[in-house]
């Protein structure tokens, strides 16, 4: 156990696909971090990362990839921080290379990368058609000619195995996202992977941090309610562990934002279904007896962590088509601004009608009045409605014409319709299964040379 | 007096498929006592009977006050389907903070 240290720094580089790039560069650069972990998948983003794949099969790996390791890699091999990252996505091998090639560009001839594979169960689910979907029973079967992915999560023993390896950069495709964290503790402590009251630690730890900003003021300002300094550059959390599984959250001293009980309260809860029973491949981690104390301005001390052995079973997401969505919005403002908007609703719905299209579902909101939670009651009408319509087919077509029919109001509909846009995009839907873990078979293989 | 949620606690909306989940922490005893009895599950329904089916589950977190209520059926059949603007329900946080009690 020699090799091992008793206290280790983990950080986090991104909390989703999209996040800000500059915050991991400056935990990298200044952070004395021992992991940098970037989550960049969520439900919705692995969907898309298959659809990308299914055009190219070199891509299907987050889109800012490139950007993301171009940014850090500098600081990361400079002081040592080695990378974790669930960027792999649908692609785990071309991300592996991609990242290579970025590494090249920097001057680092060879990089590296040890790679996860064994997430994509599709062919475990083709094989066992009669598993019940969790959100309603059914079997997966009639899903299974639409399905366009199936990936479990996999837990933090293929992160710790993929440090094991000793190369600087560990790429996986669909890994649980507490598990990332998790995953660089066990290997940077020692953790062994029945060590429940540590899991609790790492998993609480994972769950806090893997938004990223969302444990540091992103999310939470409300003006003159909730304020916190520098919104305009908020850190990214880094986590202190010790072998013996105490925890303290922290962000840099001169980064923005805010840390403290009232911002880890929030994203402690954050996606929590029954507190005493957040399931992950590793554990079951129960929350009821955390708590938070301020040790100073940026740090946090976190206690109370305790877990369940983990279930016998992996979740594994299926994404499958699920046809068209049409949509299109168009502004009205000033005397009578709602009506115009409701006469110009009852006009696209009546022309859809009338070329023979029929919808399983149909959206109507009033932007700036009903959109986000309802008509509700008694609310005046306010000064600008934004009509937007949306609807789901499985035929493209119809998806389409409800663009159309909200663009050709622009001419035909009400007085001073303004400011239209419109477009479709086809969906991939999500559901769920559990398969036993048995039937999972994951490998660690290493791109480069070590 | 009536007092919103809004004055007693702050809250955060998350998703999972087609469930929201929205915590409320108690800014302080007080308030906690405040929210600890009065936001039941019946108000909160009422709160989302526009946005949400349910059923609702709440759970007490006293080491944190905080209270966690488990909204079913409030994503539009789960962010990658749904056909609203807000998808993940990410502003349904507000609607709990809108919610009037007795102060």
């Amino acid at each position: 156990m020699s090799s091992h240290k008793n206290t280790i720094r983990v950080g986090t580089g991104a909390g989703f696909s999209d996040d800000r790039i500059e915050p991991a560069v400056d935990l990298a650069e200044r952070g004395k971090l021992d992991y940098l972990v970037f989550e960049c998948l969520a439900e919705r983003t692995i969907a898309r990362e298959n659809l990308t794949r299914l055009k190219d099969p070199e891509l299907g790996y987050t889109p800012y990839l490139a950007e993301r390791f171009q940014a850090v890699l500098p600081a990361c091999v400079k002081n040592g921080v080695r990378i974790v990252t669930n960027m792999g996505a649908a692609n785990p091998l071309g991300a592996a290379r991609a990242v290579r090639r970025e590494a090249k560009a920097l001057g680092i001839t060879d990089l590296p990368v040890a790679v996860v594979t064994g997430d994509d169960v599709a062919d475990i689910v083709r094989n066992n058609p009669q598993l019940p979907l969790m959100e309603n029973g059914a079997p997966v079967e009639s899903l299974i000619p639409h399905m366009a992915s199936a990936n479990v999560y996999l837990g933090a023993d293929v992160i710790r195995d993929g440090l094991a390896t000793g190369a600087p950069v560990v790429m996986t495709g669909r890994v649980s996202d507490p598990s990332l964290f998790l995953g660089a503790m066990m290997h940077g402590l020692g953790w062994r992977y029945d060590d429940y009251p540590r899991l609790a630690v790492g998993t609480l730890a994972g769950h806090l941090m893997e938004c990223a900003a969302q444990v540091t003021g992103g999310c939470f300002i409300d003006p003159g309610k909730k304020d916190c300094d520098d919104a305009v550059n908020i850190g990214f959390p880094y986590a202190d562990v010790s072998a013996d599984g105490s925890l303290t959250l922290g962000k840099l001293e001169d980064s923005g934002g805010r840390i403290d009980v009232m911002t880890c309260t929030e994203q402690v809860l954050y996606e929590m279904h029954d507190p005493t029973s957040y399931i992950t491949p590793d554990c079951i981690l129960d929350i009821t007896n955390v708590e938070f104390a301020q040790e100073s301005t940026h740090r946090v001390r976190v206690t109370g962590a305790r877990a369940r052995p983990r279930t016998p079973t992996y979740k594994v997401v299926v994404g499958y088509h699920d046809g068209y969505i049409g949509e299109g919005e168009v502004g009205y403002a000033g005397p009578n601004a709602l009506a115009r908007a409701k006469l110009a609703e009852k006009i696209v719905r009546e022309r859809l009608k009338k070329r023979g299209f029929s919808y399983p579902e149909i959206r109507v909101d009033y932007i700036g009045m009903s959109s986000l939670h309802g008509m509700g009651s008694g609310r005046t009408e306010p000064y600008e409605v934004r009509l937007r319509i949306a609807a789901r087919s499985p035929d493209r077509k119809a998806a389409l014409a409800v663009g159309f029919e909200v663009r050709t109001l622009h001419v035909n509909g009400p007085s001073g319709g303004g400011g239209g846009s419109n477009g479709i995009r086809e969906v991939l839907a999500v559901k769920s299964i559990l398969i036993p873990r048995e039937l999972v078979k994951t490998a660690v293989t290493v791109e480069g040379t070590l | 007096m009536k007092v919103k949620v809004y004055d007693l606690g702050h809250a955060r909306a998350g998703d999972k498929g087609n469930t929201s989940n929205v915590s409320v922490t108690a800014y302080d005893e007080r308030a906690w006592n405040i929210l600890r009895q009065q936001l039941t599950v019946e108000c909160v329904m009422h709160a989302y009977a526009e946005i949400a089916k349910g059923p609702v589950t709440r759970y007490e977190l006293p080491k944190l006050r905080a209270l966690n209520f488990v909204i079913e059926n409030a994503l539009g059949g789960g962010v990658t389907v749904s056909l609203a603007q807000d998808m993940h329900g990410k502003s349904l946080s507000f609607v709990m903070l809108g919610i009037e009690l007795n102060g």
